[in-house]
């Protein structure tokens, strides 16, 4: 598309869109990804750490324990949960059900609710049992 | 002009060859990934108020160590698989071969990384 400099006409792109649940989801599949995919890093730091020795695992568990660390695990728990319910919904769509525009719709939107109820039941139960 | 090749014959291993194997493979470790993140979630659960000594105990665990391994293969090939499809539907021109070249070094060294780890604590050194 870079090198194409006519004036030919161009299919219309997102700005010219309704906002849709299942357009919302669709982008936020991809932004969770993203973001999971950066967070690996943190996952070899942790393992990194506690395998190289005490210092190391103290110092990746404070990090980890302090606001900021708990945020990023929070923050990083509801990608992964969302991601995780983004691809099911992918799943059910493969074998061919639910794309109606009003069964998609309603998926996308129990996509979102869902990750979340989950989030904060999985961080409450930390809280209460942690 | 005649050409005794069937259809197929010409066609195969043209276009965009592996698109069906890129797609199978992502599924397959989207489903691998479910089962095997949840486990490692529930893992981290159970360490999160473990000292040091508890986290390399059970890190020791051959089922933890080669769990752990699975987990690290099955979501290292899927983002890379996915982040290949967000830099090709986005990035078009010079950037992209070497985003895509980054994209796959930056999947293998972060499970190289892990694996090394996962694979000491297995052995307890």
């Amino acid at each position: 598309m870079s090198d194409v400099k006519s004036a030919r006409p161009l299919s219309p792109h997102l700005s010219i869109y309704r906002f849709r649940p299942t357009m919302a989801m669709s982008i936020i599949h991809r932004i969770t990804g993203s973001a999971l995919y950066v967070g690996t890093l943190l996952l070899v730091w942790w393992l990194v750490a506690a395998a190289s020795g005490p210092d190391a695992f103290a110092t990746a568990s404070a990090f980890f324990g302090s606001i900021i660390g708990q945020l990023i695990l929070f923050g990083y728990s509801w990608a992964l949960i969302h991601h995780m319910f983004g691809g099911i919904r992918h799943f059910i769509w493969d074998t061919g059900q639910a794309i109606s525009k009003e069964t998609s719709t309603k998926l996308a939107m129990a996509t979102i609710i869902g990750s979340l109820a989950v989030t904060v039941i999985l961080w409450l139960g930390i809280l209460i049992f942690g | 002009m005649s050409d005794f090749r069937t259809p197929l014959r010409r066609v195969r291993g043209l276009g965009s060859a592996g698109g069906t194997e890129h797609f199978w493979q992502q599924r397959l470790t989207a489903l691998a990934n479910v089962v095997l993140i949840t486990f490692f979630v529930i893992l981290l659960l159970t360490l999160m108020n473990e000292s040091y000594e508890g986290v390399r105990e059970a890190f020791a665990n051959p089922f933890v160590g080669i769990v752990m391994a699975l987990v690290v293969f099955s979501a290292t090939l899927h983002m890379k698989l996915g982040m290949q499809v967000i830099i090709e539907d986005y990035v078009h021109g010079a950037a992209k071969l070497p985003l895509l070249i980054l994209n796959t070094f930056f999947a293998i060294a972060v499970a190289a990384a892990c694996l090394y780890a996962i694979v000491k604590m297995s052995f307890g050194v």
